[in-house]
This record gives structure tokens, sequence and C-alpha cells, in this order.
């Protein structure tokens, strides 16, 4: 094959206006002229600078999360028990942050828009209409009925095989369509959505109380039990998901560009979908429904990170969540006593992120 | 029932005005989402896929949290600017963005929907009227009485006003340059199209609720059977949408009698997979 | 080279492409010319794996493109389509770096730095190659592109009308920096083309296509005739000496 290298081949005599600049820049060293994931050290130091703010807010709200209004002296055993218990809504809210940063910053990668969310593709419907059928034909106890390892199991995997069954459809076959694969979710999402209110309807004040509580992503709603499980599924798909980010990139440039880069583009968008569908089907499992905290974190993420680059996107999605979600926990918690609103907090400012997001011009 | 001594009285309080009632809902859901697909272009909007229903909800829920004494009238009032409102934030949307393909515009009026239901759900949740919001999102007929429905009757001028307007709203959605070559005030169109779609969904949603889906089906399945021709379709448009409601109404009675499930359930899944089956269409054609 | 056996293609209800054989050798450049709809970008998307054909084979370089893995193709032959939108934000060398994935698998060593550079110099986008691509002219673009096909470093490069959205200047740049490619880097560019005039100055072959059909394949000589163009593109077409060889005229 006559693949002579660009070097030793002579510059065409012709060139395009901005040539003299050209001239005069060229003759760098290869070695400073190297292309990494920030456009220059400026890009990538603003990076490093933010993200260890993330890690010490990070620490500073887990500190003030298991320290604030403990009323033991800080070190001694009594400190520590009461500091374990709230650890344990500290490892929820880290399960939720990773799982739901990650999984839409993939999910907005694959399918090529970023104002989109993943959890609106019928993930949280179906689990709104799993808890209402049980309240709606077991009554108060339906509830109860659903909790057990088994069963939260059994409701990622009902959740996880949805999210295959519409993207190993509606994406495959030679005229896989990625904006009919959304829509359709979109759709399916809303009849699964207005079943469950029927059912809602036809519900007694008292049984609907307790489904109301499960019906609004909390912390609180984490069960001790599921923790570990949850854990291990994010961790897995965590790690498959950062492992394959060379690959995320090129997927994000397009079909075209990355076939044309030898990439199998159908196989990784599927395999990212199928990872997306694990952890935000964990999440919602694990705490219930936020449809628009992954929004918020990937679009201040976005800003944030000055590179396109996944294997520094996807970290500081992760620090970004956590520092959100606790930070809102801490807020409302101890500044405002109201905790049960936390999610719905957050899921407003996410939804006026959106409305911000898409006022703005840009190409969709 | 006529037979009865009262079947006669019963009759005219219940079942005539039921019968008015679904077929007003029927005609003025199926042209604003006829008036919308023209103004926007796109064969996939309408206002359960823009948001304009939900904008309604959150108009009328506040107003009950603000006002729990407000008159039918206020509250109509309060939906009708809020679908205003709405609509008019979805039109200012599409025209910032470049589009690439025409199926991101139902996704994002979607999405915005999402995000206006998720603000009325936090205003139910803060005044404990998430169970009674569930029962207004329902569209049903089964509330509707004399005396109670004559409302209605305002949106049967907004039907007539589609008919004389279609034109302009065909010329509008061929975008503004377009639209001044040929002499149309684009503004103005635009904003008595949102106007009266807003009424239209304003009403209903007061009046019988969601009515899910209606307006993107029923133009659909009129422009396949017999083509583009807006003039010729427009009252094929009516009379579809008058019939879809009043068998999904039946539906609904006969169903699980004698309960009744609300016309909006029934609409929701029958609406929803003609939805689908209408994009599966688009892609096989590729 | 490039074999094609038999290709078809049918889209749509009307439009089909082919039966096309056509056999492009090795190294040079050729120019697939045509009016509207004739099926040049089709061929060409078909070569370069993007698009599934019906019936027939296409070999590229030895290897038939549907059944070579893509990953393996990537290194024979690099594809760009007449749009790219990229909604990441990316700097020219960013994009350019891309190109050296089929090798490096996104960790890229100083041997594909130096290939990136050595591409970015040869489009002459070394002044620009810090700016990210929203910062651009259309035509600095549709450079970096280019420069990131040929960072690709691949024996066939095939380009979907990379003059479109070109000015005069930046047509004549461009055309003379694929000329070059061919000639000093020994590849073998293939070209979809809408002047007639730009083929027959830089191509060494043309391949005219009308109606999803191969009806006139050669040497630019051979084809820049008045009858032979009168016929492909149904309009009334005179060829004229020009300073560098012929020129169709056709107003």
């Amino acid at each position: 094959m006559a693949r002579t290298t660009l070097a030793r081949a002579a510059r065409p005599g012709a060139t395009g206006p901005g040539d003299a600049a050209a001239r005069v820049a060229a003759p760098q060293g290869a070695v400073s002229r190297a292309v990494g994931a920030f456009a220059d050290r400026r890009a990538a130091r603003r990076y490093a600078a933010f993200l260890g703010a993330l890690a010490l807010a990070a620490i500073a709200l887990a500190w003030f999360t298991l320290a604030w209004d403990n009323p033991m002296e800080p070190g001694t055993r009594g400190f520590w028990l009461i500091a374990k218990l709230r650890a344990t809504s500290l490892v929820v809210m880290a399960i939720v942050a990773v799982s739901q940063a990650l999984a839409t910053v993939a999910f907005q990668t694959v399918t090529d828009n970023r104002i989109i969310t993943p959890s609106i593709l019928g993930f949280e419907s179906l689990y709104t209409a799993i808890q209402t059928t049980a309240v709606y034909l077991l009554g108060v106890s339906g509830v109860l009925v659903l909790q057990g390892t088994p069963q939260f199991l059994l409701q990622v995997a009902l959740m996880v095989g949805l999210a295959v069954a519409l993207y190993g459809t509606l994406l495959t076959g030679r005229r896989g369509n990625m904006q009919i694969m959304l829509l359709v979710g979109i759709v399916v999402g809303g009849g699964l959505g207005s079943v469950a209110s029927f059912m809602r309807r036809l519900l007694s004040p008292s049984e609907f109380d307790v489904l109301a509580a499960r019906m609004f992503g909390a912390v609180t709603n984490a069960q001790d039990e599921y923790i570990v499980p949850a854990i291990v599924l994010v961790a897995l798909a965590s790690a498959l998901l950062l492992a394959g980010t060379r690959r995320l990139n090129v997927l994000a440039q397009g079909r075209d560009t990355a076939v044309n880069l030898g990439v199998d583009h159908r196989r990784g968008v599927l395999a990212t979908l199928v990872l997306v569908s694990i952890l935000i089907a964990v999440s919602t499992a694990l705490v219930g429904p936020m449809t628009f905290f992954g929004f918020l974190v990937a679009a201040l993420t976005y800003q944030a990170a000055g590179t396109h680059d996944h294997r520094y996107v996807l970290p500081m999605a992760a620090l970004l969540g956590f520092v959100v979600l606790a930070g809102a926990y801490a807020v409302m918690n101890h500044v405002f006593s109201a905790q049960g609103v936390v999610s719905i907090i957050i899921e407003l400012v996410g939804g006026t992120a959106f409305l911000l997001v898409i006022l703005r011009k840009g190409r969709l | 029932m006529a037979g009865a001594a009262d079947g006669r009285e019963m009759f005219a309080i219940t079942r005539v005005p039921r019968t008015i009632a679904l077929v007003l809902a029927g005609a003025a859901m199926s042209m604003s989402g006829l008036v919308m697909q023209l103004i926007t272009q796109n064969r996939f909007v309408e206002p359960t896929t823009t948001g304009t229903t939900e904008w309604a909800g959150l108009g009328l829920i506040a107003v009950m949290v603000l006002f729990p004494g407000a008159s039918l009238m206020a509250r109509m009032g309060a939906a009708i600017g809020a679908a205003f409102l709405g609509t008019l934030v979805f039109f200012a949307f599409l025209r910032q963005v470049r589009l690439r393909s025409s199926l991101i515009v139902p996704i994002i009026g979607m999405m915005l929907g999402a995000v206006v239901s998720s603000v009325s759900t936090f205003i139910a949740l803060q005044f404990d009227a998430l169970q009674i919001l569930g029962v207004w999102f329902a569209g049903s007929f089964t509330s509707i009485l004399k005396g109670q429905y004559e409302i209605l009757w305002i949106v049967a001028l907004v039907v007539v006003a589609v008919f004389i307007a279609a034109d302009r709203f065909t010329v509008a959605g061929l975008g503004e340059e377009v639209a001044t070559t040929v002499g149309v005030d684009y503004q103005k169109v635009v904003l008595l199209g949102t106007g009266l779609i807003a009424i239209a969904t304003g009403v209903v949603t007061v009046v019988v609720g969601a009515l899910p889906f209606l307006g993107l089906i029923v133009p659909n399945i009129v422009s396949l059977v017999r083509g583009d021709d807006l003039r010729s379709n427009l009252p094929w448009v009516c009379l579809l949408g008058i019939a879809i409601v009043t068998a999904c109404d039946l539906l609904g009675r006969l169903i699980i009698m004698p309960f009744e499930v609300p016309v909006s359930l029934i609409l929701g899944i029958v609406g929803a997979v003609v939805f689908v089956g209408l994009l599966l269409r688009q892609r096989a054609r590729g | 080279m490039i074999r094609c056996q038999g290709v078809t293609k049918s889209y749509g209800e009307h439009a089909t492409i082919g039966p096309i054989d056509l056999e492009i050798p090795t190294g040079g450049v050729t120019a697939l010319v045509g009016p509207n709809g004739a099926g040049k970008s089709t061929l060409l998307t078909m070569i370069g794996r993007l698009l599934p054909l019906d019936a027939g084979t296409i070999e590229v370089c030895g290897h038939d493109v549907r059944a070579t893995p893509s990953r393996k193709l990537a290194h024979v032959l690099s594809i760009l389509r007449q749009e790219n939108h990229i909604s990441t934000r990316l700097t020219v060398r960013q994009l350019v770096g891309f190109g050296r994935f089929p090798h490096s698998q996104g960790r890229l060593t100083a041997r594909d730095q130096q290939a990136v550079s050595d591409a970015i110099d040869f489009l002459d986008l070394a002044a620009l190659e810090g700016r990210y691509l929203d910062e651009l002219s259309g035509g600095q673009r549709q450079r970096a592109y280019v420069a990131m096909v040929l960072a690709q470093e691949t024996e066939v490069l095939l380009l979907d009308e990379p003059l479109n959205n070109l000015d005069m200047q930046h047509s004549v740049a461009m055309m003379k920096q694929l000329d070059a490619a061919a000639r000093e880097l020994g590849r073998t560019v293939v070209i979809v083309l809408h002047d007639i005039n730009f083929a027959a100055r830089y191509a060494d072959r043309i391949c005219a296509m009308k109606d999803g059909r191969v009806v006139e394949y050669g040497p630019s000589a051979e084809i820049m005739r008045a009858d032979v163009l009168t016929r492909v593109f149904d309009t009334d077409v005179q060829v004229i000496d020009g300073p560098d060889g012929p020129l169709a005229v056709y107003y």
C-alpha cells in the first residue's frame, strides 16, 4: 500500500487565506502541538481547579451531613453511631448522583440530543405503574409487598427489560431511527402514566397518601437492604461506561464519522443505552423518580468542564451531581427543615434549566 | 329511559348536554391540533405534545390554590392565559433553533410538558391537592350536566374562526419571510392561532379535562385517507374528531359497567397506539 | 483499487441505483459527475460502507466492504460526507485527532501527533489549530474535516462534494490540495463534483452517472467532449479549448 506520510510531502503551491499566519505558527515542535482533551493549558487548569473545588465541597458536605446537629462530641463512640445512620443517606445520595449523572451524559451523547433525559423514556412511568398497581390491588400493604431485595431486583429487571425491548426493536434493523425511538419511548411512558393515574383515582385517600410518598424521589425512600445490590449494579455499569469513554467520544461525532473511524455505531449505541437503563432503573427503584436532576447536572457539567472528552466530563458530572444533591439536602434539612421537598426543588430548578437551555439559540 | 315518567327530564339534564359537550370538545381539540400543525408545519404537534395542556392545568391549579373560591370563569381565564403563554414559549423555542429532524419538535414539547406538570405537581403537593389534580387532568364527560357545560359553546366560535382563517395559518407555516412576501402579517396570524388554541384547550381542560393525542391523530388520519388538501379536509377533521371522542366515551362507559373509565384514559391508550403507528409508518418510508 | 460489481440499491418508491459495474484503479483523482439525483453520492456512501447495498459487491483494496470488519476498513478507506454536524465543541486539532482513532483507539502516540500535525500543515490550518470549529468560516471548517480524513492515512479517500459552500478561491485551493494528496502521497481520491470544469482540470478520470447508472467512464480528456456531456447532462454543452485544457460551456 502506498501510504506515504504527509511529513515527506511537499506542501501544495496555492493556499488559502491566513496562510501567512500559518507559516509563522507552523514551525513548532510536535510536542507543544500535541492534541489533548483541552483546547489549551488554561482550560485544563480551569478544569482541574473546578474539579478540586467540587471534591472539597463534596467532602465538606459529607462532613456537614454527618456532624451537623450531632449531639455527641466529634470523635466519641456516640458521635460515630449517629454519624453511621446518616452515612447511609450519604451513600444513597452518592449512588443516585453517580447513576443519574453518568446515565444522562452518556444518553445525551449517544442520542446526540442535549435536551433530553433518559428518565422520560418510560422508566419512571413503569415504576409509578408498578407501585400504583400494587397499592390498587393490595391496598396499603401493597407498598410492603414491593419491599425486599428480590422485589427490588425484579423492578430493576423490568425497567431494564422495557428499555432493551424498546431500543432493541426500534434502533436496530435497517430503518433504525433515534428520534422515533425517543418519541415512542416518551409516548409509551405517557400511556403507562395515564393508566397509573386512572388507578390512583380509585384509591382511598389513605392508600393514596401511602402511595404519594413513593411517587417522589426521596433519599429516605431507600431501604438499607437495597444499598448493597444497588452499589454493585451501579459500580459495574459505571465502570463499563468509564472504560468505553474513548469510544463514546467517537460516537458523539455522529454516525457517519463514527463508522468512518471504524466504530460499530449501532452496537456502541445499544451497549451504552443498556448501561444507561441499568443506572436509571437502579436509581429509580432505590429512591423514586427524579426526572430533571440528571438533566440539570449534565447541563451544568457541559458548561463547567470545557472539554468534549468523556474521560473528564463523566467524573465531573458524578461529583457535581453529588454536590448538588447533598447540598440541597443539607440546606433544606438544616436551614429550612423541609426535607420532604428536596427532590421537588431539584426538579423545579432542573426544569427551569431545561427552559433556559431550549430558549437559547442553537441547533438540535 | 324515555318511557319513564321523569325520563324526558333526565334525558334533557344529562344525555343532551353530554352529547353536545362531546361534539364541541371533539371538534375543538382536533381543530386545535390542525392549527398547530399548520403553523409549525410539523405533523406531530398538538396541545398534548407541546405542553399546552399542561400549561392550562398549571393555570388552573394556581388559581384554585390562590383563590379557592374562584368562579368557573376565573378558572377558565387562568387556564386560557397559561395555555396562551405556554404555547408562545413553545413557538418562540421553535423559531430559536434549527432542527435536524421534525421529530425533535414533539420530543421537546413533551419534555416541556413534563417540566410544567412537575411544577403543577409541586403546587398540588404543597396544598394537598394531588388526588384532585389527578381527577382534573383525567378528561371525562361524566360530570357534564345541564347548567355546567354551556360555557363549552365558546369553542364553537373557535371552530368557526379556524374555518375562516385556515389559509392564513398555512401561509404562516411557510415561515415569516414567505408570509410577508405574500402580504400576510406573520406575527398577527401566529398570535391569532395561539389564541384560538389556548381558548379551545383552556375551556376544554376546565370543563372536560385533557383529551390527549386527539388533535394529533385526527388530522393525520384525515390526510392519510384524503391527501393534504386543507380546505376540503377541514369538515372531515371536525367530524372525525367528534366521532373518535364519542366512540371513546361509549367505550369508556361500556368497558367495565357500571363504572365509567374516563375518556382521557381510553384516548390516551388509543391515541398512543395510533401515534406509534404513525411513527413506525414514517420509519418504514425512511 | 475499488471494484463494484452488480451494485444495486433502491430507496423510496421509484429511485433505484444500478446495476453498477465500475473499477477505479489505484492512485490519482477520480471525479463522479452527473445531474442531480444521478446517484453519485449514494454510490460513494455505499463504497464507504455508510449505506448498505441491496445486491452486488464492492471491494476496496481487496476487502469486501460488506464482509470486512468496519475497524479494518477504517485503515483502508476514509469517507467525508457532504454535511457534517458536530454537536460537541471541538478545536480543529481535536477534530483532526479523531482521524487517528483507527490507529490508536483514542490513545494518541507521538507518531499519531505527528500525523495530525502533518495533516493540519498540509491543509494550511496550523494557525487555526487551537480554534474551535464553531468559530471558523464554512471554508475553514471544510478544510478541517478534510484534514481529519487525511490524518487517517488511508489509501482511499472518498469525498462527497467537498467544494460545497466554498468560494472560488477556496475551491481552487482545496482541489490543489486534493490533487497533491493523490500525486505526492499516493492516495486514491474519489470525489463527487458538481462543476464539470473542476473535474476536467483536476481529475485523472471522470465517471459520469445518470439515472442511477454509470453512462460514461474514462480519462478526463475522453469525457470532455460536447456530444458526451450533452448526453449526460441533457443540456447543450460545448467544449472549447481553455488555457489549461478543455472547458465546458453550457450557459
